[in-house]
Parts: C-alpha cells; structure tokens; sequence
C-alpha cells in the first residue's frame, strides 16, 4: 500500500470517526470544549502511533492465540506514558480530561489498528497509519469540540465570541447532535467528491 | 516476512512474559522521572489556591482540625490575616465537591477555589464563578462562622446558580462545615 493512501485513508476514506464511526465514548464525552477535543485526539494519536510501531516490529514473536493480550499490554504501557507524563507536565488538561486518557487503553479505535494494520504491514506503514488514524481522529474531535463550544458557551479555544449560549450543547444531548449532524453533513460532501471523481 | 511464531504453549508463556516484563520496566523508570514533577504540580495547585482566596499574607503554617487541611496566614509581625481551609462533602450532583474556603480575621469569606468538581458542564460547573465577587451569588464579605448561609429557596439569602441547586446547597454545605472549622482553629 502506498503511503499517500494510507493517508488519505486515515484523513478522510476511513476516517475513524466520520467514516468506521468507532470510539464514540472519548467522542461524545471530551468535547465540550474544542481545546478538549484536540488534546483528546493528540494524545490518542500518540498512544496509535507508537503501539502500531511496536506491534508492527513484533508481529512475528507474537502468537496468534494470545495476541490479543499482547496488544492491550503494549496499549496500555503507552496510555500510561501519557497518563503520567501529562499528570507532571500539564496538570489542568489532566484534570480536564482525567478519566478519558485511560480509556484509552480501550478505544477501539487503537486495538482496530492493531489488529487490522500493525499486525499485517510493515513498520513504516504501521507508523504512517497511526500517524494519520490519530490525526483524522483529532481533526473529527476538535470540529466536534468547535460546534460545541461556539453554540454552548459562546466561546472559540476559550475566547468569547458571544455572551452565553445554549448550555444544552455543552450537556450530553448537544454531543449526540454535533456529531450526528456533523457526520450526516460531511459523509454528504465526501459522497458527492467520490461521484465526481 | 519472517515465519510467524507458533501458538505453543511456550511461545505464548514467552512472549506474554517478555512483552509484560519490558512494559513493567519502561513504566517504572518513568515513573521515576515524572514523580517529583507530579507531587510539584500537585502542591503548585494548592499553593496557588491559598493564594487565591487570603489577603496578602507572609508566613503558613497548616493545622489539621477535624481531618480538615488548614492553612493559618499571619503577617510579618506574626498578627493573624486570615486561614484557607480546605474542606468537602459528597452531596454534590456529580459526587465529591472539594473547595478551598478562605476567611479574615472575623470569619468573612474572603474568597474560595474549587479543588475537585464533577459538577454538570454550563450548570453546576458555573459554580467556579458563581459565587466569586461580582457573580450573581456572591458569598465573599459574608460571614457564615456567625450564621450558616444557604440558598433563597431555603429561606437565606444566597442566589442558587440556575438549573442547579442541588450543586449550589453543597456548595454552601462545605462553605459552612469550613466555617465551623475556622471556629474551632487555634490561631
């Protein structure tokens, strides 16, 4: 597979949440804030890029039967990396975003990689989709996070645009409705350019 | 591609047994690294919260009333400005609520720091700036040691922030419990 596919597939064909709609927990729950969203999405594609790396170099030692097991620990020892790292490092995001960075560990989203790509392709690959998985994850989760934030507080990254908003959008019911129309919206785009084309 | 290791038992016990002990090892060297940075953040927060809600101060000194953490501030010359104290209860809509209350000398509020909230998002979250000075219910100037507050809709004279009340009656609930500890401080 050549790199520009991989790409665009994790962009945009395959887009993890537009399009294989999977990891719809961290979706739904961190995105009252677009910075949330973004923060979100960076530090998932962090833990994507290096478990795809490492299940990739070892995808030969590992047997099949227990590679499930195998694949949760390597995920797992890099959400924790990330967990402790952004507890020292960036205190408030981790308060913010607290519980979700170790769900993580399972987001379908990372083991989905590892079963379907690391596994099978070479490291290169593996790094490049992790790489662009986690970007099309995060480009999909900060947009959530921007309509969100824009109608519930009135605010864009935190900088107030409008006085106060409706507080529903920020509450679980905006989050199903932001995503649900987002996706309606952009899969109507992506159809008309795959006619097109 | 190199020939894929067989599902024998070996192989499995192996690979499970190295993959886990090379994880253990790469988290506990960083766990090294990141602990004192964690415990400074940690500590940076409640300092900042201290800060946050006394009046100017020189010197702390922390007393433990009640289970409570306290933080009595006093001057250069050693005169009593104040105390923060850090209290909480598990009333709230979304669970524990864990603020840092600071009185005067009289026992006015002289600000407070939310410390820990799982409150609603655009509801009880608001509670941050709800009842700081110049929100809509503000409690700093009140003096709960003399009388404990509590919202209109319980006969005080505290404006709950809308839509949540619950928030708002466990808000004032660790502001009071503060209160009796600020009472019972040895200053």
């Amino acid at each position: 597979m050549k790199a520009k596919d991989i790409i665009k597939n994790g962009l945009i064909k395959e887009n993890p949440t537009w399009v294989l709609v999977l990891g719809m927990c961290p979706t739904l729950a961190t995105t009252t804030l677009a910075i949330n969203g973004l923060s979100m999405g960076l530090a998932t594609t962090f833990v994507l890029m290096m478990s795809n790396i490492v299940i990739s170099l070892l995808k030969s030692v590992i047997p099949d039967k227990v590679r499930i097991p195998a694949f949760i620990v390597i995920i797992a020892t890099f959400v924790t990396v990330v967990q402790m790292v952004m507890q020292a490092y960036l205190p408030d995001l981790y308060d913010s975003l607290g519980l979700f960075i170790a769900l993580i560990v399972v987001n379908c989203i990372v083991l989905g990689r590892a079963e379907a790509f690391a596994s099978k392709n070479t490291v290169g690959q593996s790094f490049i989709d992790g790489l662009f998985m986690g970007l099309g994850f995060t480009w999909a989760l900060t947009l959530v996070g921007m309509v969100r934030e824009l109608l519930g507080a009135g605010k864009f990254f935190g900088i107030t645009l409008m006085d106060g908003g409706m507080i529903m959008m920020i509450l679980p019911p905006g989050g199903f409705l932001a995503l649900g129309l987002l996706m309606a919206w952009i899969n109507h785009i992506r159809r008309k350019s795959v006619k097109k084309a | 591609m190199a020939k894929k290791a067989q599902s024998t038992l070996v192989n499995m016990l192996l690979s499970l047994t190295a993959i886990a002990l090379v994880a253990a090892a790469a988290l506990a060297a960083l766990n090294a690294v990141t602990k004192a940075p964690i415990e400074a953040a940690q500590k940076a927060k409640v300092e900042n919260a201290i800060g946050a809600v006394l009046p100017k101060f020189d010197n702390l000194k922390d007393q433990t009333v009640d289970g409570c953490v306290c933080h009595l501030a006093y001057d250069a010359q050693g005169a009593f400005v104040g105390a923060a104290i850090e209290a909480g209860n598990d009333k709230g809509f979304g669970g524990h609520l864990q603020l840092m209350v600071g009185f005067d000398t009289e026992g006015n509020v002289s600000g407070y720091q939310i410390l820990e909230t799982h409150e609603t998002p655009g509801l009880g979250a608001l509670a941050g700036e709800w009842f700081q000075k110049g929100g809509k219910g503000c409690i700093v100037g009140l003096n709960p040691t003399q009388g404990s507050l509590t919202v209109k809709k319980d006969g005080g004279n505290v404006d709950a922030i809308t839509g949540s009340t619950i928030t708002s009656r466990a808000f004032l609930g660790v502001v009071n419990d503060a209160a009796a500890i600020f009472n019972k401080l040895e200053k």
